[in-house]
Formats: C-alpha cells, structure tokens, sequence
C-alpha cells in the first residue's frame, strides 16, 4: 500500500473577512472527490485504533472504505449504525481528543491522521442532499411507554433508540425549540440549524412524540409522569450559568453566555428587530472564560459588529479547554486574547451601563488537580479595560430544577444526577439519566453516549421488568 | 395524555379592561392544573416573537384556563393585543416561579398599582379564602385605567383606591394610603405589593420603619423563565438571586430596587426602535 499523502484534503471555508459580517456557517464541507481522496489516506487498519478512540464506537474504516468505494449509500447505513446524529458529530465532536487522536496515520512522522470528523459531516450532509432520508421500518410496538425530558442529544438519542425497538416515547423540552445546547448555545455559523432540525426530524420519523415549552418538574412532575409512564430518562443538561460573584457582576451589558448565546441563537437575536428579541451590541466585547462556550461568544460578537472582541482568559492559551480548530478559526478572525488576566471588578457608568472592567495580571504556577497549571495572581498588577459589553463564560452546572423536585434521588456534589454509568440508572427506581445533568458540562458525543447505554438498560428493564 | 391533544394556547375570551389593558382567557389545562398563585407564565405568540413573562391574574381548574391581563407598552404586547378569541398562542409555558406563602396572619394588606393589580389578584383570594383580614388599596394613573376594582371588592374586607390625578377614589399614591392605615391602629401582619418597581420601592419603605413584612414581586426582564440564563437577576440582602426561579416574591426591604430599575431599562433603545418599525410597517399595510 503506498504512503498516504502527509496532509488532510483541504476543506475550503469562507474567508474570514468575509464570514464576520455573516452566521453562515464557515467550512464548506468536501465536494465527493475531495471526500474520496482523502478516504483514500485510510489504511483499513486490522487494530482500529480509531474505533477504540470513538466513545459510540462507529465503524469508521468501514465507513471510510465504503467512502472511498464511492459507495456514499453505504457509508451513511454503517455511520447511522452507531451515531444518530453524524451531521452534528462531524461538526462539533473534538476528533482531535477523539478517533484521529488515536489514527495511525497521524502517528507517521510530519502526517496529519485521516480527516474522520470532515467524512462524518460529508456523509451525514450527503445523505440530506438526495432528499430521502431512508428510515427503518416501524417495529410492532411493545406497548411500552417511556417519557424522555430533555431534547438535547442525550434525550435525543434515547428516544431515537427506544422508539427503534418499538416503544412508545415522548420527549418533553422545556424551550419552545427542540434540540438542547445545540439550538441555544452552539451558534449558527459553527452548527447551522436547519442541520438540528433536520436530525430531530429524524428522530420524530422514528416514532418519537416531541411536547415542547413543557417543564418538567412544574408543568408535571418527574414523579407524576412515572404515573403514566414506565420509566424515565432524564437529560436535562448543564442549564444553570455560573457568575463569577466579584462587585458589579450585575451591571447593564453583562450577559452569563447562556443568554447571550440564547438571545442570539434560539431567538435569532442577530435578526432584530425582525425578530423580536434584543440584543446589546457592543463595540467593545470582554469575553471571560477559556472554553467553546467562550470562543463561540467571541465569534459571535464579532458578527454583531464589535470592534473589539477580547477574550479574557485566566491560564495560557495552552491550558484553554477550547478546541484548537475553533481556537484557530476565532483567531483568523480577529478575536483578541488577553491570557492570564483574572476580572476583579467592573465599573459603571451613571445609568448603571458596565464601562470599564478591571482585571489582575497572573502567572502559572504548579499543576493543580485538573493537571492544567494553576493561575496566580500577581500582586499590585491590577488595570482597567474598557468595555461595553462583556460575557461571563467561566462554566455552568446541571439544572437543578428536576434534581430537586425528586424526593429520594441521589444528587452529587454540583447537583448533578448520580447514575451507574454502565446502566445510566439512577437511585431512583425507573428513572434514567444520562449527558450533561450526569457528567456535568461535557461534549455532544459523551451526551449521545451516555444516551445509548441508558437506551439499552431501559429496553432491558421494559422486557424483563428487572430494575 | 392531555398534553398531547391539541386544543391548547387556544384564546377562548378576550376583553379589553381598560385602555392598552387586555385579559386573554386561554385554555391551558396542564398549566391551569398546577398554577398557584404568585406564579407566571411565558408566552411567545408567534414564530419571531420574544418570550414574553406574565403573571397569572386568575385559573379555572374545572375548565382548563388560566387568564392573564397585560397592559400593551412596546411591540411585543402591542402585537400580542392583536390576537382574537379563537386564536392560537404559538407556545405557552408554566407555571414557572415560586409560590406565593399563603397562611392565615392576620391582617393583611394588598396592594396594587397599575396592571400590577392582575397579578395581585389571586394572592389576594386565596389570602382570604385562608381567613385573613384582607384590606386591598388599588392604584392607578387616572380612573379609566382602573381595573378589576369590582372583582376585589368581593375579596376583601375594606378596599382603598388612589388615582394620582384624583380622577378617583383619594387622589394621591398607593403608599400615601398605606401610611394613612398603618396611622390608624390596624395591627397590619404583613404587606403584598405588586406594581411598577418604584411604587413597590415606596411601600417597602414606609413600611420598613414599622418592619411589617412586604413581599413584592419583581418583573425583571427575562429570557428563558426557568433558570438558564440570569437574565433576571435581582440583588435581595446583597445576593444575586434568578427572579424566575427563586422569586418572584422577595423579600421587599431587601430587595435593590435602584438595580432592578436600571436593569428594566436594559433594551430601552431596542424596544423604541421596534416599535417605530412595528408601527411603521402597520402603516405600510
Ligand atoms: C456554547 C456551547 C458550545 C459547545 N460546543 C461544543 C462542541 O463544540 N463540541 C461538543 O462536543 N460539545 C460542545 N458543547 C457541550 C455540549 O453541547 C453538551 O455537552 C451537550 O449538549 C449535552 O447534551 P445533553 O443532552 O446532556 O443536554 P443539553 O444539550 O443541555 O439539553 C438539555 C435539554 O433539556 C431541556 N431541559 C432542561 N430542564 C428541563 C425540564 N425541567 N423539563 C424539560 N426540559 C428541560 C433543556 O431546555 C435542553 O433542551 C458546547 C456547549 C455550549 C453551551
Ligand atoms: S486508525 Fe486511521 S488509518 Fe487506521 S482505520 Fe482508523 S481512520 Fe483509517
Ligand atoms: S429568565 Fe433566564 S434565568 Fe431567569
């Protein structure tokens, strides 16, 4: 077999002088041929590495050689095998942490590992171009009922998966649009949401009911639904913003990213006012943070028009948990970083407008428990910078509406859902959960992960009636 | 399941209570089942609409409905007050927020001001319903804006109206009538107040010296209404507390006022310019 060709096949994406004046999404995607070149670089590994590296355990060199074969059907069929969302995953999964992590051929001296994550969105984008979405034929049902609160990709992927084996599922959604973090959080320019739409029709083509604007634990409560309901999955996610609790935190044009994010995606903010909701549109944005939530609040301020668009970030660019592609994209752009500043205060104007924001200056100092080095202040280096807007973008923690409306179940130390992470029970007898309200803040693909494995409990339970 | 039929968010009886103040009867039966008073709902009435926050005025639990009463003051209400009885709400959602602590005190007073006495409505009977003394004091700008003065007279025991341009009732401020109250020997166990947020900040301070206990409900501007984003935030005893989910009742002497009014004013800018359009492409119609 000849060597592969060292790099990835280029995937051409709007130029960035361009893109910040827009949300279209900014990578183009391969063409077939781009597509089956770089399908070509895969060396069909007997081991699959890649495979081990992947937490829903796609076929991916099966996928890829059937890529290659120019047999684009099959792709999709084995990818959906595995991953009811391959248009999200290859959009937003870090493939990098992930299966090309793991790739042999980016073990190869100066090579890049084979562009997974870019096939995964080809054949999953593909597959929505010829129009028919081929869908499973409808099992005899069981006669089982299942009640799925959340519609992010937890909640999605069991539903999906339970209404596959024939059970009667539906999903409850708090927000008035399906889709969880992917439709209020991840912008459009990253995550398109005709794209969410399309893979929640999917879902609902299965057999899954959707209700949304429906809260559970005060429209019905989790136990109230167990009343009509033979179990429960719970994937409410990591909904509930953190501060940072320093003086001035409440001033006017300073968002959590949560409602930034919100008011700009889910309520198309950027379209006002032909869409209702507002947003303030700074010329002068402090971002705070180091995450993708940051760099996605960065980017998006820079498309509402900010000048300055600065991300405020208390470690070194190499401790930040962001991805290096969006990283890099939010660079070539023209966002701002401003490493190791730690915000202390912020200051105000007459009518309670934020005007300026003081940060101290800090250095690394010995690794901490998370392995990263730990931030430290330096004394007596404080300044100010003036802004206009700014975004706390430091973290959030799981939901805590449905966790404290439950009598009895089992909530760790941030309020988050205690589950047997072989079975995603909870202590709760028929109530699952799985994703974010779990884990705490963590990725779309461990969500649809951890929603497999309750799938598979659930289905067991309903068979065998065994908790 | 009754969620799953579709004859809900349908608008069953609208009224027009006063100028600008409007009541929507609308069929809802798993909100109408749960509500209790002191929550709110949202509603978004249309695809490109905002989440509008509203407090429940009244809910028939027999029939299913909840009513709601809002005053139009930008487009989104303004747009909203174009609905008609058989009409579909895009999305209604609820009950969200903390009930209101309903006991029997003792003597109580309620006080509204403005479209602030819808809200203020179910608090009140079910302060009367649990045997307290109930003595309501309504206020608003002028006679014509007066609402639901009938409705409270049947639910309390001594009722006071105040119309700041003495259109009616005593002229003067809701507060002014307080202080006249709390003058005479009533033994007053506690206050509600619900109303424009200076109206609220003025009660709790004539009340504050005598520390009788004034629950206010805050209306901060919000997105979500369930805790997601922190747009609501308030600073009650120098906390920073979520309106939609650890109120809206607070605590009234503790509550920064001068914050929530400031943070009321947010998308002031915002919400001219969309009604000029609003209005502007009404014209072009
Ligand atoms: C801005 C942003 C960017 C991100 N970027 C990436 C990325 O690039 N790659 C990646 O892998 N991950 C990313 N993440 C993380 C990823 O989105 C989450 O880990 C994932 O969405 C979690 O899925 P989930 O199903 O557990 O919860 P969520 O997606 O949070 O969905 C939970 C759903 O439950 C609903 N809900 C909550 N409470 C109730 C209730 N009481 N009743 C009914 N419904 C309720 C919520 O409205 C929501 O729709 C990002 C997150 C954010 C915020
Ligand atoms: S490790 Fe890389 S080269 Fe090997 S099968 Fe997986 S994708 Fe192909
Ligand atoms: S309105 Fe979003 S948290 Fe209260």
């Amino acid at each position: 077999m000849p060597r592969p060709a060292p790099k990835k096949v280029i995937m051409r994406e709007q130029p960035p002088k361009e893109r910040i004046k827009n949300f279209n999404e900014v990578p183009y995607g391969y063409s077939p041929e781009e597509a089956i070149e770089e399908a070509k670089r895969c060396l069909g590994c007997k081991k699959r590495p890649c495979v081990e590296g992947c937490p829903v355990e796609i076929d991916i060199p099966g996928f890829i050689k059937a890529i290659a074969e120019g047999d684009f059907r099959k792709a999709i069929k084995i990818m959906k095998g595995n991953n009811a969302l391959p248009a999200i995953c290859g959009r937003v999964c870090p493939q990098e942490e992930q299966c090309e992590k793991c790739c042999i051929v980016g073990k190869i001296k100066n090579s890049e590992p084979v562009a997974i994550g870019r096939l995964e969105r080809f054949i999953a984008d593909w597959e929505a171009e010829q129009g028919k979405l081929e869908i499973p034929p409808r099992p005899t049902p069981t006669g089982k009922k299942v009640a799925v609160v959340g519609a992010g990709p937890a909640g999605l992927t069991v539903a999906g998966d339970l209404a596959k084996l024939g059970h009667e599922v539906v999903i409850f959604e708090a927000l008035h649009k399906p889709g969880g973090v992917l439709m209020y959080g991840i912008p459009e320019f990253r995550l398109p949401k005709k794209i969410v739409e399309r893979e929640v029709n999917y879902i609902r083509k299965l057999g899954a009911k959707l209700v949304t604007s429906f809260v559970v634990g005060r429209t019905e409560t989790v136990e109230e639904l167990l009343g009509e309901f033979d179990a429960v999955f719970v994937g409410t996610g990591a909904g509930l913003p953190w501060f940072m609790n320093i003086p001035g935190e409440n001033y006017n044009g300073i968002y959590s990213a949560n409602e930034y994010l919100t008011r700009s995606n889910l309520m198309r903010a950027y379209l006002f006012p032909k869409y209702d909701t507002p947003i303030i549109k700074g010329k002068r944005v402090a971002v705070i943070g180091g995450g993708n939530v940051t760099i996605d609040s960065a980017r998006t301020a820079l498309r509402l028009g900010a000048e300055h668009s600065m991300v405020i970030y208390r470690r070194s660019k190499k401790e930040m948990p962001a991805r290096n592609e969006e990283i890099a994209h939010a660079e070539d752009e023209g966002v701002e970083f401003h490493l190791l500043n730690l915000p202390v205060r912020y200051y105000a104007d007459e009518n309670g407008w934020v005007k300026e924001m003081e940060c101290i200056k800090m250095r690394l100092g010995e690794p901490d428990a998370s392995g990263r080095r730990r931030p430290i202040p330096i004394e007596g280096s404080n300044f100010k910078i003036p802004v206009d807007a700014v975004v706390v973008a430091i973290g959030q923690s799981p939901n805590p509406l449905i966790p404290q409306s439950i009598k009895g179940l089992e909530v760790g130390r941030h309020g988050n859902i205690i589950v047997d992470p072989a079975t995603g029970k909870s202590s709760y007898i028929r109530v699952w959960a799985g994703g974010d309200i779990a884990t705490g803040a963590a990725t779309v693909i461990l969500a649809m992960g951890a929603g497999r494995v309750a799938a598979r409990s659930i289905d067991e339970y309903l068979r065998t009636g065994k908790w | 399941m009754e969620i799953l039929k579709k004859e809900s968010n349908k608008i069953i009886r609208k009224e027009e209570l006063a100028p600008l103040n409007k009541l929507f009867e609308i069929k809802q039966p798993n909100i109408a089942r749960k509500a209790v008073p002191g929550q709110f709902i949202v509603i978004i009435h249309s695809e490109n609409g905002e989440r509008i926050p509203l407090t429940i005025a009244d809910t028939n639990k027999v029939k299913g409905t909840i009513t709601i009463i809002f005053q139009e003051v930008g487009k989104s209400t303004m747009q909203l007050g174009t609905f008609k009885e058989g009409d579909r709400l895009q999305d209604v959602v609820g009950p969200l927020g903390k009930p209101t602590e309903i006991e029997h005190y003792g003597t109580v007073v309620c006080i509204g001001g403005g479209v602030g006495i819808a809200p203020l409505y179910p608090i009140t009977k079910a302060l009367k319903e649990e045997g307290n003394k109930v003595i309501g004091i309504l206020g608003a700008r002028t006679k014509e804006l007066l609402i639901l003065e009938k409705e409270f007279e049947e639910i309390t025991d001594e009722l006071y109206i105040t119309t700041d341009d003495g259109s009616y009732g005593r002229k003067g401020f809701v507060s002014d009538e307080l202080s006249r109250l709390i003058g005479e020997d009533y033994k007053i166990a506690r206050v509600w107040a619900i109303g424009p947020a200076i109206m609220m900040k003025v009660v709790s301070e004539v009340t504050r010296p005598q520390n009788i206990k004034t629950i206010v409900s805050l209306n901060p501007i919000m997105v979500d209404g369930t805790g997601m984003c922190g747009c609501c935030r308030v600073e009650v005893g120098g906390e920073t507390k979520f309106a939609c989910v650890d109120g809206p009742e607070f605590d009234g002497h503790l509550v920064d006022f001068d914050l929530l009014m400031k943070r009321q004013a947010m998308y002031k800018r915002e919400e001219k310019l969309a009604l000029e359009s609003y209005i502007q492409s009404k014209r072009g119609k």
